[in-house]
């Protein structure tokens, strides 16, 4: 199979005034692939999907993509004035111009595949957060992007509820679809990644397989963060 | 009881037509508002530190302010101070859509804030113009928070309404009086009668306002 590059970040390098958030960063996706990107709180891992789907202006480089980006945030994106078919079908009816019957057959069959259609005609307030999550996945889904971005999809919600939405997307990745997940389920991003990128301080620090990652990392600063995880399950134990 | 002097001759259409005062003032008053807080309440969301100084300064006024001392001031100060004189209906006018284009840009304001930015930031990622996402996200969040709210402002307004017959303005206060005043030597218990009738009256006129408007908060929470 003919491996092609879907997205190129070149050199990218992201600024608020005299503060550098990101600086120099290079790396890309091929068709299929499920990256993971992992470091501590404020090391600019949201501004960099942020930047990437043009959320954020960047002040240097570039970033290439191969059609259009869909993206999830953390919490509270679903419109909350519309059910749920409603916002599923709003971006591809104004946007894609798509037809009614098409759009709706379609998100009816995507809705069915996380075990919500039964809510299709339901408001985001009827809805658990983690339901809430798999719908804004679907929508973002139903518009065919080319690569999904997802940022802490499930660090707003409560700890019963990570799992469904996790294996929403490790079903996706199981599809082939091209992934850029931000997260900090570190056991979810060992079983997901085909790669890890390890950003700390704005910059690339890491960027290998997940073995080689949690296995056996490089860097100090690695290690010094997973150890920061290995403190958490020892103390919650 | 003094229910007896409602019926006499054209007492209860003396009394409808005082509502019909009250209530004509107030929804004139109540459009002017609501047009005028859209604007005045969309520019008190931006940052420019003048429009924020003036508007603060306006709602500061208003809040402080008796409605009251506002319509003696339009009323008795306009016509002394120009020479011109305005009428008790065009003042009360006047003073009711200041009052309410205040409490109107208040709520605008508050209502333009509460969107969160992720709404905008989602409506981005999703493709969305700029156009599409007030039209279909933004705007219609909108105008379920606000119009709850903008329809309470009527019936505070119709309440307030009271206040103009201080200016010489017949509403239904004042037909109550009258109709008092008139039978004073055959019914000397009409005032039970009478208030109790306009306390109906009031109630009837805003009453169904009051549930449209919690029947709406209700059905469109979020």
């Amino acid at each position: 199979m003919e491996e092609k590059e879907i997205l190129k970040v070149d050199h990218l390098t992201k600024k608020y005034e005299d503060l550098t958030v990101l600086e120099d960063i290079s790396f890309s996706l091929k068709k299929g692939e499920v990256v993971v990107v992992v470091g501590p709180s404020g090391c600019g891992k949201s501004t960099l999907l942020r930047c990437i789907n043009g959320l954020e202006e960047i002040q240097d480089g570039k970033v290439s993509i191969e059609g259009k980006t869909g993206m999830v945030f953390q919490s509270y994106d679903l419109f909350p004035h519309l059910s749920v078919l409603q916002n599923l079908m709003l971006a591809p009816l104004k946007v894609q111009k798509r037809k009614k019957e098409e759009v709706q057959k379609e998100a009816e069959q995507l809705l069915e595949r996380v075990g919500l259609l039964a809510k299709a005609k339901q408001y985001p307030r009827q809805l658990s957060g983690g339901q809430k999550q798999r719908v804004a996945i679907v929508r973002a889904l139903i518009m065919h992007p080319e690569v999904l971005l997802f940022d802490e999809v499930t660090a707003a919600l409560d700890p019963e509820m990570v799992r469904e939405v996790l294996d929403v997307i490790m079903d996706l990745a199981k599809q082939d679809k091209t992934m850029l997940i931000v997260t900090h389920e570190m056991a979810f991003a060992r079983a997901v990644a085909d790669r890890v990128i390890f950003l700390d301080g704005g910059s690339v620090i890491e960027d290998t397989d997940p073995e080689n990652f949690f296995g056996s990392p490089r860097t100090e600063r690695a290690k010094r963060f997973l150890r920061t995880f290995e403190f958490e399950s020892v103390n919650a134990s | 009881m003094g229910f007896e002097v409602l019926l006499k001759g054209k007492n209860p259409v003396r009394l409808l037509a005082g509502l019909g005062v009250a209530l004509r003032i107030s929804l004139i008053s109540v459009v002017i508002s609501i047009l005028l807080g859209l604007i005045i309440g969309t520019l008190m969301t931006m940052k420019n530190p003048l429009i924020h100084a003036v508007s603060r300064i306006y709602l500061e006024i208003v809040r402080i302010m008796p409605q009251m001392v506002l319509l003696f001031i339009v009323f008795f100060g306009f016509t002394k101070m120009t020479g011109h004189n305005l009428s008790a209906e065009v003042s009360s006018v006047i003073v009711f859509s200041f009052w309410g284009t205040a409490e109107m840009a208040d709520l605008v304001r508050g209502c333009l804030t509460s969107i969160p930015a992720i709404q905008y930031e989602s409506s981005k990622a999703l493709g969305l113009s700029r156009v599409q996402t007030y039209r279909y996200v933004i705007i219609p969040q909108i105008i379920r928070r606000l119009l709850p709210l903008s329809i309470n402002l009527i019936t505070r307004m119709i309440k307030t309404t009271s206040l103009i017959m201080m200016i010489g303005i017949v509403e239904v206060l004042k037909v109550g009086q009258q109709i008092i005043e008139a039978n004073r030597k055959t019914s000397p218990h009409a005032a039970f009668g009478v208030f109790a009738a306009i306390f109906i009256l009031y109630f009837l006129a805003c009453w169904p306002i009051s549930c449209l408007s919690k029947y709406l908060e209700k059905r469109w929470e979020n």
